[in-house]
């Protein structure tokens, strides 16, 4: 069979896994059968899509079939590009998969779950096979609603629903976009297979870019239309969580690829100054949101959002150097995003894994009650710190290498001959090097106060290390985050056909670079080499251990904690997530978020408590949201009254309307000819 | 046998630093000392104190982890690997092309990660006080170092810190982006070497301290590792300035014995030089509030942007 039929079969075999559930004597039977389902058949989706990718370089394969709509049916295409994204979410969902056949015991509803998750996955990957504009969007509308019914799962927390709520309304919004987009690309002679798209230059390429952006964009959650996410990703299981940020914004960044890079023709100059401040400000605006939570889920939630904005900066320097006709420089930079987008959902899946090993054990996702988890769940705070290193872009893990990739991109920059990037670019990279410090800020955060100090509250002195299922998984994604770090030349290899099919030109071939080194352009301009750095670390780590213990006393005494000779015991001392980002709240959130702080402190002799208030406000929500759902409110007031009319003044309404219509339909009649 | 000729300078350079870099911390708080018209410790004082802490027994919390234990371990090396990656006294050495600039700002980077995490394992409250606002310098410290090693890398043409140093020692002139630069790069080494006016490394008064806060809990090897490490990153830095800003006697790849020995001996040359500026600077100067300190930094933050945005708009600024 071949790659494209596998995962075409997968789609039926996917949608009848919940049949297993029905048959199954006990929710703890039906859930391990589904996920066991759904494991093995992503894990063979992966296998093929993989091969695929490897073996048949850019060819592509198609299919048509005669479903949907007569007149088109349905296209399914395999290209390189597909593919790569083919990998990424099967990836993402044989994980996640492997992950839940464990923490879906947990579950308190499973019966609202388990029809849904299979159904989640056959949809993302009928989004990136679809070859037709048709399929895609049915494909879109399904992932987004398969998604839209895990979210309210929980329904019965208010939070929740309003989650769920804000998720739809923004993902209609989004569809309604993409099928603008798709009707310019079509044209008036409708041709709304993808091929067709290719061969005709669409009426308003301008147009269809800035409603793809937000189209796409929403669904993966570019500044401002972000909002839902922090939202709604926490609020699913955490396995749909993982899957919902590390794999489902990156099919929204395939749509965003497919339609922009492929078949909305040679981009103009002015595409990625749309693009690239956005990306900017994505990455900015995500981590200080991410910096000022305190729920481990949101946190992870908001760190989604920037690192779409660096996968996004990374788009937009290849829109900028295809424009300008530089394409090894466009595909260097699409190589950085496209690394991005997998390295991303790797250790986003991973973190999300542990943030719901975490909560299946404490039932807390606050990280303010948690604490000193390293010492009942090592193993979990092991892949979890693997985690954390490798989001925070430092080496040897497989974050950094994506980040270098970018900034080697942006230094290649001033090259571009247009003034508009060579002032912005500057910029944006000033804003890339930002959010990469701050992501480490946040995870030094996120890390020490969820697994290092004390405990805070019973919850987390009793947890018990996670079932060994969910290790499996979380093992796995750590291990491939450290094998792409140290090898990122054959990443970068493998996905050289999907670069190449978008625009016309790879990066150079790495694999025959000595010591696995990767070279983005030349030796003597860049090299990095993730393999010797991790060598060289490892070495001297042993080496120091092995001085030190020859010589040193290796006598160890356990005492009571130092803390300048007054300790105090209770945990509550610690510092907590909100004191560790109170220095860099003062710093940038005074400005971005309006942050303030109240200290209210009694007078001397009375014995009330102080307290400090610390009020903030969501610049986006602010100033997009609010207005739009007051407008939205007032109009539906005003239109309320339209609701108790008597028949008599409907039915002169109806009339004045009629007559109304009539006159415009005789002005436009009488302006056309 | 080739590949030994080319490994031994590289060999030489990792032991250099290690052994070079307890001499310079001694050497600038003799220096110090001498300004203030004390007398100081002797120069070979860190030596013995490390050789002390590492003959001591450890003493744990009782809460510590094994992050705890292993952490000083992990940030000495990436601190190590770092300064064994500059060029100190020759450049093109074997390894040099592992990482370059920005790979070696992020293995420093993850030195302090670990760093910030220890300082939060026991759950004390000066831990966390330190870790937090080494985090908060560190966001815009890191960032300040990107857009040096941009402005470094549109001059130069590269990222890979020999190739700089080599294209200043051919194509030396005054530029304006290079003086921001360094105006940055020196802001950036006092912030993330904890010296005045950022943090005081002789304090121990609980308030002011910030690195100090944060290996409060470590005793015997675990602190004479992280100590070491401090050092080797005071020599980092120290090397960085010298080989970008005065490259000369820099041996290039390949060079005879003498060409190296030339280098060495201007290299501690170089090292004595910036050691004593280092001094001067932080006993001119009073230490800053920690608040005040965001300020200093956004300082080369912008500068550091100055000079990347001046070489965009031209190459010959």
């Amino acid at each position: 069979m071949t790659p494209l039929a596998v995962a075409l079969w997968s789609i039926p075999a996917l949608l009848c896994a919940p049949m297993l559930a029905a048959t199954a004597p006990r929710w703890s039977a039906a859930t391990r059968r589904t996920y066991g389902a759904c494991f093995a058949l992503c894990f063979i989706v992966l296998v093929a899509a993989f091969v695929h990718l490897v073996g048949a370089r850019n060819t592509a394969a198609s299919l048509h079939l005669p479903i949907g709509l007569p007149w088109i049916g349905a296209h399914f295409r395999l290209d390189g590009l597909s593919a790569f994204f083919l990998v990424v979410v099967n990836l993402g969902a044989a994980g996640a998969s492997l992950f839940a056949i464990g923490y879906g015991e947990h579950e308190e509803s499973p019966g609202r779950v388990l029809p849904f998750y299979p159904a989640f996955l056959a949809g993302m990957n009928l989004v990136v096979l679809a070859d037709d504009a048709f399929t895609f969007l049915v494909s879109w509308e399904f992932m987004s609603l398969s998604s839209w019914a895990l979210v309210v799962a929980h329904h019965k927390d208010p939070d929740n629903r309003r989650a769920g709520f804000i998720y739809i309304m923004m993902a209609s919004f989004g569809t309604l976009a993409l099928l603008l987009a798709f009707g310019l690309l079509a044209g008036g002679s409708g041709g709304y297979s993808f091929t067709e798209m290719r061969g005709t230059t669409a009426a308003l390429p301008g147009l269809v870019l800035l409603l793809v952006l937000l189209g796409a964009g929403s669904k993966a959650g570019l500044v401002p239309l972000h909002v839902w996410l922090p939202l709604a990703h926490p609020a699913a299981p955490s396995h749909v969580s993982a899957l919902m940020s590390g794999v489902m914004t990156k099919v929204a960044v395939y749509g965003f690829i497919r339609i922009v890079f492929d078949l909305n023709g040679p981009p103009a100059w002015w595409w990625s100054v749309v693009v690239i401040p956005l990306a900017g400000i994505t990455c900015v605006l995500g981590v200080l949101s991410a910096l000022m939570q305190h729920d481990l889920k949101r946190l992870l939630a908001y760190h989604t959002v920037e690192n779409i904005g660096i996968i996004f900066i990374g788009l937009g320097l290849a829109l900028a150097f295809s424009a300008h006709k530089m394409p090894a420089a466009a595909a260097l930079a699409l190589t950085a995003a496209l690394l991005h987008v997998f390295n991303h959902s790797l250790f986003k899946s991973l973190l999300f894994f542990g943030a719901g090993a975490v909560l299946a054990s404490t039932r807390e996702r606050d990280m303010e009650h948690l604490g000193g988890l390293i010492h009942r769940m090592p193993l979990t705070a092991f892949t979890f710190l693997t985690g954390c290193v490798a989001i925070s872009a430092l080496p040897p893990l497989n974050g950094f290498v994506s980040e270098w990739l970018t900034f080697q991109a942006i230094l290649l920059s001033p090259d571009v001959p247009s003034w508009g990037i060579k002032l912005l670019v500057p910029a944006v990279g000033a804003m890339l090097a930002l959010s990469a410090a701050l992501a480490a800020a946040c995870f030094v955060k996120a890390f020490g106060v969820t697994f290092l100090g004390r405990a805070r509250t019973g919850a987390a002195q009793t947890a018990q290390e996670a079932d060994r299922f969910s290790l499996a998984a979380m093992f796995g994604a750590a291990a491939l985050c450290l094998l792409v770090g140290i090898l990122p030349g054959v990443a970068i290899d493998v996905l050289a056909p999907a670069v190449e099919g978008l625009v016309g030109a790879r990066m150079p071939s790495q694999s025959t670079i000595s010591w696995l080194s990767i070279v983005p352009v030349a030796e003597s301009r860049s090299s990095y080499n993730g393999l010797l750095v991790f060598v060289f670390i490892t070495m001297s780590t042993l080496v120091a251990i092995e001085i030190i213990h020859r010589f040193a006393s290796r006598a160890v005494r356990r005492g009571p904690a130092w803390d300048c000779g007054f300790p105090e015991p209770s945990p509550a001392t610690q510092y907590t997530a909100d004191s560790f980002a109170q220095p860099i709240r003062r710093v940038f959130g005074e400005v971005v978020f309006m942050a303030r702080e109240r200290v209210d402190m009694p007078a001397p002799g009375n014995a009330q408590p102080a307290r400090m208030t610390v009020t903030q406000r969501d610049p986006v929500w602010d100033a997009i949201y609010s207005p739009i759902s007051g407008a939205t409110s007032v109009a539906a007031d005003k239109l309320g009254y339209l609701q108790f009319l008597t028949i008599r003044q409907y039915l002169s309404l109806v009339f004045v309307a009629l007559v109304v219509l009539l006159f415009v339909l005789m002005l436009v009649m009488l302006v056309w000819t | 046998m080739d590949l030994i000729l080319e490994l031994i300078p590289q060999g030489a350079q990792m032991i250099l630093v290690l052994a070079l870099a307890p001499l310079l911390l001694g050497y600038t708080r003799k220096v110090k000392a001498r300004l203030l018209r004390r007398r100081g410790p002797p120069l070979l004082q860190p030596y013995r104190d490390l050789l002390r802490l590492i003959r001591k027994e450890a003493v744990l919390a009782e809460n510590a982890s094994w992050l705890f234990r292993s952490g000083p371990y992990m940030i000495f090396s990436a601190t190590w690997v770092a300064a064994a990656l500059v060029p100190t006294f020759a450049t093109g050495l074997y390894a040099s092309w592992t990482a370059d600039l920005i790979a070696i700002a992020a293995l420093l980077g993850s030195a302090r990660f670990f760093l910030g995490l220890v300082g939060m394992d026991i759950g004390t409250s000066f831990g966390g006080i330190g870790s937090s606002r080494e985090m908060m310098f560190a966001s815009l410290a890191e960032p300040a170092m990107i857009m040096i090693a941009f402005t470094l890398a549109l001059l130069a043409g590269s990222t890979q810190l020999s190739y700089i140093a080599q294209f200043m020692l051919t194509h030396s002139s005054l530029r304006v982006s290079l003086g921001l630069a360094l105006a940055a790069l020196v802001i950036v080494a006092l912030a993330e070497n904890a010296r005045i006016p950022v943090d005081n490394p002789a304090t121990h008064l609980e308030l002011t301290m910030v690195h100090e806060a944060m290996v409060l809990e470590y005793s015997g090897r675990h602190l004479a590792v992280l100590e070491f490490a401090a050092a080797l990153k005071l020599l980092l830095y120290l090397s960085l300035i010298g080989c970008i800003f005065v490259p000369w006697g820099l041996a290039p790849a390949g060079s005879s014995l003498t060409g190296y020995a030339v280098g060495l001996a201007t290299y501690v040359g170089k090292l004595a030089v910036g050691g004593f500026l280092l001094v001067l600077l932080e006993t001119s100067i009073a230490k800053m509030r920690v608040f005040r300190v965001p300020d200093f930094l956004g300082i080369a933050l912008m500068l550091g942007l100055l000079a990347m945005l001046l070489l965009f708009v031209s190459r010959s600024f």
